[in-house]
């Protein structure tokens, strides 16, 4: 195990990288997952077709192909960031899909009473979703997201792959090939990397369901 | 699409024109969006049939060679995800098995396990399966199809097993109490009622999970492009804008192509689902349909 | 409208004459390619033996580096290495369509050698003694070294201490290849380094400006200048010595002294396997066979 103990910094700055990727991915899709969430309950059709356009193109495209169009169609159209960027946004874009069905599910679940009675009460759409059935969606939304969420804090290891460099996945790659490591001690590094970070994850995301679990 | 919603009162006079200024800006907006994508492809020359031929046009000379590479990288493509969904069905209904019947000690290593595969990205886990078990002294090259083929598959299969064997057990434990007591009341063993009455009557219930979950798996083949040689899909996509220098139109046709099987297999799913709700299974449906989502999560 | 398709057909049959001139010269290339060896004698137990007794050779090499190792759409390798894989094949009495050419990007080439996946690789793979403690070297072949390639419009880098004085710019390597670790004490901060897993990626990142520089040994870079029809250049000296060699199992010395003794015997093969390959790029001098290092 002496490959990781010797490179104890390298793990470290891949870690912190990845966290890095992982949060503004986090802000970035629950954003988008939930603008696309309400435009596909919305009364507009046009924004409701386009929320289901977008959620089946992108949960039926791998990641891998959403992230090959971020870092090399886009600069192609001369779109020219970091690849850093390209790689949140591709993570962004993929995830916002099933934040959005995870979103959608949990105000499908809310009893219809619920809606009937606050229209009834002459509440608008927007007060009707805002005040009455999201906050209640919310609790039953907790873990169909945070499953996709903790999903994607995953497949931030795929972006490590588009140039962004740097983070855990990548740091595992330089160490076996440039430095001559044997794979199984990197890796295994890699994936305790990967561990801490979803195990964590799961387990914030349990005391979450504790506290918001619905007494019904 | 069409049904009214619960959000919102069918619609008086004014709250339909409020609707229809609604549609006109979002169109409008949408209209703008698609007007930019378009001009900026035509400023950047990404229509022109230098790039597109090879793709679209039989007459092209190229245009036999890429889709004979296309076509290889479907076939690759849904052999490693067939394989692997098979295996991860058959493994992980003997965890979930081992799981409903083993006592408490029995499964505190099988939660473990559980937990071990589903808390690592699966692109690590394709790296240890194509990798490093080649690395510590693993042969599977013996095997049909070679070692990364086969890598790639039990790297699926792990992490897809663990998975399916929560949904086995979210579907065993769905059914109701008494189809197990009656098995047991005519006389079946513990085992014999869960093979012959409980997994059955699960499976039924899972049929849509499970093809969900082959989008999954489909979707997750493609980790394997920047790992090691596979010919699938993503990496004959690769090869072919190599060569032809047309990276966008390639991956157009790609993508198209995963999201046309995927969104059959969704869309198939979603058939069976609905049939199985007509048949009176509502009360299951319902815990069904949040695992659907967390299931699909996959990558 | 009419008058474009007719332009465009015009371009297309103008192209399908170019592809058969080509093509035409592809096949007096194989015509001259090294005469396979009728029946050749080995002393039992070698390398040599087991693979002339089973006819075929498994040959590791790039397949997305012009005029080095490029698949074609029609799923063949074409370039230097694989011309001189097709030289030390011959010399076993294995014809080129017996060899089996696998994919081996930079780094898993040592991983191939060593589970046997493969009996040689010949992949511009640069001898060293990292790589020497887990597997042999044949060669070298080919002594390449490391430059810097640019847009043809940047004036701003004119070597590899550009790098250095401003931090904002950026180059591209491939993850675990020698070039990519050679750069770093050139850069002034990490960040500067992107890394892909194969060297078209940075050329594509180079041509849509999202880096701006690709390094790694000149022939290479040589290969993406010509195809790129003037869009890149190179600049600078090159700053390193890269010996290619060819990489074979740990500790067969037999196997190893057999590749330098055909490749010595075959220099006028040699010299047709750089013309039709990489010798096509301008600039590009056919080399002289460098002195093998000893076998260990």
């Amino acid at each position: 195990m002496e490959a990781v103990t010797e490179n104890l910094d390298a793990y470290v700055d891949g870690f912190l990288t990845s966290l890095s990727i992982i949060l503004w991915s986090l802000v970035g899709s629950l954003v988008l997952g939930l603008l696309i969430a309400a435009s596909r309950v919305s009364p507009v059709p046009p924004l409701r077709r386009f929320g289901l356009f977008w959620v089946t193109t992108f949960r039926n495209t791998p990641l891998t192909v959403v992230l090959v169009f971020c870092a090399f169609g886009l600069p192609e159209l001369g779109f020219n960031r970091s690849f850093f960027f390209f790689g949140v946004l591709g993570l962004v874009l993929y995830t916002s899909a099933f934040v959005c069905e995870a979103v959608r599910s949990g105000i499908n679940s809310v009893p219809a009473g619920q809606a009937e009675a606050a229209r009834s009460l002459g509440l608008t759409f927007s007060q009707c979703l805002g005040q009455v059935v999201l906050p209640q969606a919310l609790r039953t939304v907790v873990p169909p997201l945070g499953s996709v969420l903790i999903a994607m804090f995953k497949n931030s290891a795929v972006v490590g792959a588009f140039g962004v460099g740097g983070d855990l996945w990548s740091t595992g790659a330089t160490l076996t090939s440039a430095r001559g490591y044997e794979t199984l001690p990197v890796y295994i590094g890699v994936a305790i990397g990967y561990l801490i970070i979803t195990l964590t994850a799961g387990a914030l995301l349990q005391v979450l369901e504790r506290k918001v679990a619905i007494a019904r | 699409m069409s049904e009214q919603s619960v959000l919102y009162d069918a619609q008086g006079p004014r709250a339909r024109r409020r609707t229809r200024i609604g549609t006109v800006v979002a169109l409008v907006v949408i209209a703008a969006l698609a007007f930019l994508a378009v001009r900026r492809l035509i400023d950047r020359e990404q229509f022109s049939m230098e790039r597109w031929g090879p793709l679209i046009d039989p007459g092209n000379e190229a245009f036999d060679a890429v889709w004979r590479l296309i076509g290889t990288g479907i076939v690759n493509t849904l052999t490693a995800a067939a394989v692997a969904m098979v295996l991860s069905i058959v493994l992980g209904t003997l965890i979930a098995v081992a799981r409903l019947s083993l006592g408490r000690p029995g499964r505190i290593p099988l939660i473990g396990l559980v937990e071990l595969c589903r808390g690592l990205p699966v692109v690590v886990l394709v790296y240890f399966g194509v990798r490093v078990l080649d690395d510590v002294g693993v042969d599977l090259s013996g095997l049909p199809g070679g070692q990364v083929l086969w890598g790639l598959i039990l790297a699926l299969t792990v992490y897809n097993m663990v998975i399916f064997a929560e949904v086995v057990r979210a579907g065993v434990n769905s059914l109701p109490r008494g189809q197990r007591e009656a098995a047991l009341a005519t006389g079946m063993t513990n085992g014999q009622a869960m093979r012959l009455v409980l997994l059955p009557q699960a499976f039924r219930v899972m049929l849509p999970a499970i093809i969900s979950q082959l989008v999954v798996v489909l979707k997750d083949t493609s980790l394997v492009a920047f790992i090691a040689n596979y010919d699938e899909l993503l990496s004959q996509g690769e090869s072919i804008q190599r060569n032809l220098d047309n990276p966008i139109q390639t991956f157009f046709v790609i993508a198209l192509i995963y999201v046309a099987i995927n969104y059959t297999l969704s869309k198939l799913a979603e058939y069976i689902q609905r049939r199985q709700g007509r048949a009176g299974r509502s009360t299951v449906q319902e815990t069904d349909d949040t695992e659907l989502v967390a299931v699909r999560d996959g990558a | 409208m009419h008058s474009r398709f007719t332009t465009l057909a015009a371009t297309l049959a103008v192209a399908s004459v170019f592809l058969a001139a080509c093509s035409g010269g592809e096949s007096e290339e194989a015509a001259a390619e090294p005469t396979v060896a009728e029946v050749p004698e080995f002393e039992a137990g070698t390398t040599m033996a087991e693979l002339a007794e089973q006819g075929t050779i498994t040959v590791g090499t790039k397949f997305d580096q012009p005029g080095f190792g490029l698949e074609n759409l029609e799923g063949d390798v074409e370039g230097f290495d694989v011309e001189i894989a097709k030289i030390i094949a011959a010399e076993l009495g294995i014809s080129p369509e017996k060899i089996k050419f696998v994919q081996t990007p930079s780094a898993i080439r040592e991983e191939v050698i060593e589970g046997g996946e493969v009996d040689m690789v010949v992949a511009t793979y640069t001898i060293n003694d990292k790589r020497r403690e887990r597997i042999s070297f044949a060669g070298p072949y080919y002594e390449a070294g490391q430059q810097i390639m640019v847009a043809a419009d940047n004036d701003e880098i004119t070597g590899p201490d550009s790098l250095k004085e401003n931090p904002d710019l950026t180059v591209c390597s491939v993850t675990g290849s020698t070039p990519a670790e050679q750069i770093k004490p050139y850069l002034a901060d990490p960040g500067q380094l992107t890394l892909f897993d194969e060297y078209s990626q940075c050329a594509d990142s180079l041509s849509n400006g999202q880096v701006d520089a690709v390094t790694t040994d000149n022939v290479i870079l040589l290969g993406f200048v010509s195809e790129s029809d003037g869009d890149f250049k190179l600049v600078g000296e090159q700053f390193t010595e890269e010996p290619y060699g060819v990489g074979i199992a740990k500790g067969d010395v037999a196997f190893c002294e057999f590749i330098n003794e055909t490749l010595a015997a075959n220099e006028e093969a040699y010299a047709e396997a750089w013309e039709s390959t990489a010798g096509q790029v301008e600039g590009a001098e056919t080399p002289e066979l460098p002195e093998p290092q000893p076998c260990s």
